[in-house]
């Protein structure tokens, strides 16, 4: 029972992460139907502003995220402003191409100026506590609860706010918003911009849980954010972070109780197989065509 | 009128000129080309970055001393590089190209074995000798089909069937552990081999593995298996993994309580990978190929020299490719012409060979030199030397 607690809290951690970044996936299709392949990458830009700023400014926790979180907002409206928008009207196949364009594009810059990982600089001091029998780190207690605080709060601005009423809007109908007076290219890049720095809040806290971080940190993980999204129903806030808990328990539970050989398997089948049963993902729902 | 003057003087004297130069080259005797193949990319850059700093110091220290005498023909060596970026398709790409457009005489690479087992492959299919540093997979050197020996492929390290044992042996007489742990990357050949070849000895010399997990390169997010590790209660944990991997690991065991010792293998060996652990790292044991702290005059010079031209010290990747070099000058010398067979069938009588990383032999049909290895500790952030382990 202890066993199986503390692996909970080891895929609540995991969970946490895939779910914020998969977050950022999920609003950009949500308001534009494309698929962002960057966003994995602007989370390894998060991570590498993050610890660049922490190494070489010498700033603790909090300014690091804050810095981290305006920088990747600040990227993911630039790339969407170059990249995507004057491709808005395009076939949708190329502006996917281009995401994974920008996506190389990041990597590879990165690789050229820090071909070696790198060592993310101790922000936070750990200690472990010993409760009820589990072992609990206090990065651990950190990392789900500003992930947490962080999805709480995207949920109210998208729900309560003006800026959200406008977000769901544009995701409602992008051709008849505009002639109710909504600024559909600001909402756009607000939209980016939001989703951006949930990642690169993602990439600080990665950095924190994982402190040893690579260019290429971004593609797995980013893989399987998307994957998160997807589970959830891509273009669902609350889906996208649902997938990202589900994605999370499974590599860790698989692992956990059968052979860990087992863990991507296991894990993906699972998937496939939710996926055959409810193909717009657990909360999706099935969008109409238009003819 | 001027201007036809002009340019037919020009014309003149540029004819002149690139005459003198193809004259030139013609006289020369052509550099010999040897292809190099590195992990300067991908996962682990600091692996190609030390061979291929060993390969330039190697060539460089060749052509000074007047390069090598082929048939009684002196020649220059010459490095063709090329980068495997530590995956077996372009390990295998490398190797093709530059057996097939730039022609090399010999190949020396990849270190890492999930490349160097294709790229051997394509070696021996092409009839071209092929050495690798520090590839220790028991699979580069036999053929997949027969298990029987390559022909064209040699290394300059030991491999993993004498690794396993030399490390099972350690955990038990010298460590006193007999419940052991692993946890490897499945889709890596060196630490896999490492992982299975390990646990086959430790048992054999009366240990148990308590937990046998896996995960897959890329994965930074260990707390699962380490977990299930730490419930199954080892007395140590054995972690062959690439220095990118194993900082992570360490760390994240000791945020869950874990503090059991930790055992590696060679591939632990970069100065990176303390640089990257830290604290976490200290009092942890591994198995290499040599010690840079060695007594030795050749190790010493070879110390002095690569410390001088970049910096730092070298680690067992610049060591072997150096002694891979070293080798290769010798079988180009003892060649009795300037052909892929004639420098295979000289370095293949070999049969002893003392370089930067000790004494080696090779027995008549293996491509892999009886050598010893070295236990390293980790302490006050520096590798230590421990103790030599000979083969039987």
């Amino acid at each position: 029972m202890i066993y199986t607690l503390q692996q909970a809290l080891n895929a609540l951690q995991l969970g946490s992460l895939y779910a914020l970044i998969a977050l950022g996936y999920t609003m950009v299709y949500g308001v534009l139907t494309m698929i962002n392949f960057a966003h994995g990458d602007v989370f390894m830009v998060g991570a590498f502003v993050a610890c660049l700023t922490a190494r070489h400014l010498g700033l603790p926790f909090v300014p690091v995220l804050l810095i981290a979180m305006a920088a990747t907002a600040l990227l993911g409206a630039s790339l969407e402003r170059v990249a995507y928008r004057p491709l808005r009207n395009a076939p949708k196949m190329s502006s996917v191409i281009t995401a994974l364009g920008c996506g190389l594009v990041l990597e590879n810059v990165t690789l050229w100026k820090y071909p070696y990982p790198q060592t993310f600089p101790p922000l936070l001091a750990n200690r472990g506590f010993h409760f009820a029998g589990l072992f609990v780190s206090s990065v651990q207690i950190l990392i789900v609860g500003i992930a947490a605080a962080l999805m709480v709060g995207l949920d109210l601005l998208v729900r309560r706010s003006k800026w959200g009423l406008a977000m769901r809007a544009v995701s409602w109908d992008r051709a008849i918003v505009p002639l109710m007076g909504v600024p559909v290219d600001r909402v756009i890049s607000v939209t980016f911009a939001i989703g951006a720095a949930l990642g690169g809040a993602a990439g600080v806290l990665y950095g924190v849980a994982y402190p040893v971080i690579d260019p290429s940190m971004g593609v797995l993980v980013g893989w399987k954010a998307f994957i998160s999204a997807v589970v959830g129903g891509i273009g669902n806030l609350r889906g996208a972070m649902l997938g990202g808990f589900i994605l999370g328990g499974l590599e860790v539970m698989v692992a956990a109780f059968l052979p860990s050989t087992y863990r991507d398997f296991v894990a993906f089948t699972l998937l496939l197989v939710l996926l055959v049963v409810r193909p717009h993902g657990l909360l999706g729902r099935p969008i109409p065509q238009k003819v | 009128m001027n201007r036809r003057h002009l340019t037919l003087a020009l014309t003149l004297s540029l004819t002149t000129l690139l005459g003198t130069a193809a004259c030139g080259k013609k006289q020369a005797v052509p550099d010999i080309k040897i292809g190099l193949i590195a992990e300067l990319s991908g996962d682990i850059p600091a692996v190609g970055a030390s061979c291929k700093n060993a390969a330039e110091m190697a060539v460089a220290e060749i052509n000074l001393e007047g390069g090598v005498t082929v048939a009684g023909q002196k020649h220059g060596l010459r490095l063709v590089v090329d980068d495997s970026a530590a995956k077996a398709d372009q390990a295998a790409s490398a190797a093709q190209k530059l057996i097939t457009q730039d022609e090399v005489l010999a190949v020396v690479g990849p270190n890492a074995s999930l490349g160097a087992i294709p790229a051997a492959q394509i070696a021996e299919q092409a009839s071209v000798l092929l050495i690798t540093p520090w590839s220790t997979n028991p699979k580069t050197t036999l053929d997949a089909t027969t298990n029987q020996p390559k022909k064209w492929v040699f290394r300059a390290c030991f491999n993993d069937l004498f690794q396993g044992t030399v490390l099972a042996k350690f955990a038990v007489d010298y460590m006193h552990k007999h419940k052991a742990a692993v946890l490897y990357d499945v889709s890596s050949e060196a630490p896999k081999g490492q992982a299975e070849l390990f646990k086959k000895d430790f048992e054999a010399n009366g240990g148990t593995v308590v937990a046998f997990e896996t995960y897959t390169t890329g994965d930074r997010d260990f707390t699962a298996q380490l977990t299930k590790i730490k419930a199954a209660g080892p007395e140590l944990v054995f972690l062959p993994a690439y220095y990118t991997d194993v900082p992570l690991q360490m760390q994240q065991a000791h945020r869950l309580g874990l503090d059991v010792p930790f055992l590696g293998s060679d591939t632990w060996s970069s100065p990176e990978l303390i640089k990257l652990a830290g604290a976490d790292a200290e009092g942890a044991f591994f198995s290499n190929h040599y010690s840079a702290s060695a007594k030795n005059e050749i190790t010493g010079t070879f110390v002095v020299s690569y410390k001088k031209r970049y910096g730092q010290e070298p680690d067992d990747v610049a060591a072997l490719t150096y002694d891979a070099f070293r080798l290769l000058q010798k079988a180009l010398n003892n060649a009795t012409a300037l052909d892929r067979a004639a420098v295979r069938n000289a370095f293949a009588k070999i049969s002893d060979y003392t370089g930067v990383t000790g004494k080696m032999t090779f027995k008549p049909g293996s491509g892999d030199p009886v050598k010893s290895a070295v236990m390293m500790k980790i302490s006050g952030g520096k590798f230590t030397w421990v103790t030599n382990v000979d083969p039987d």
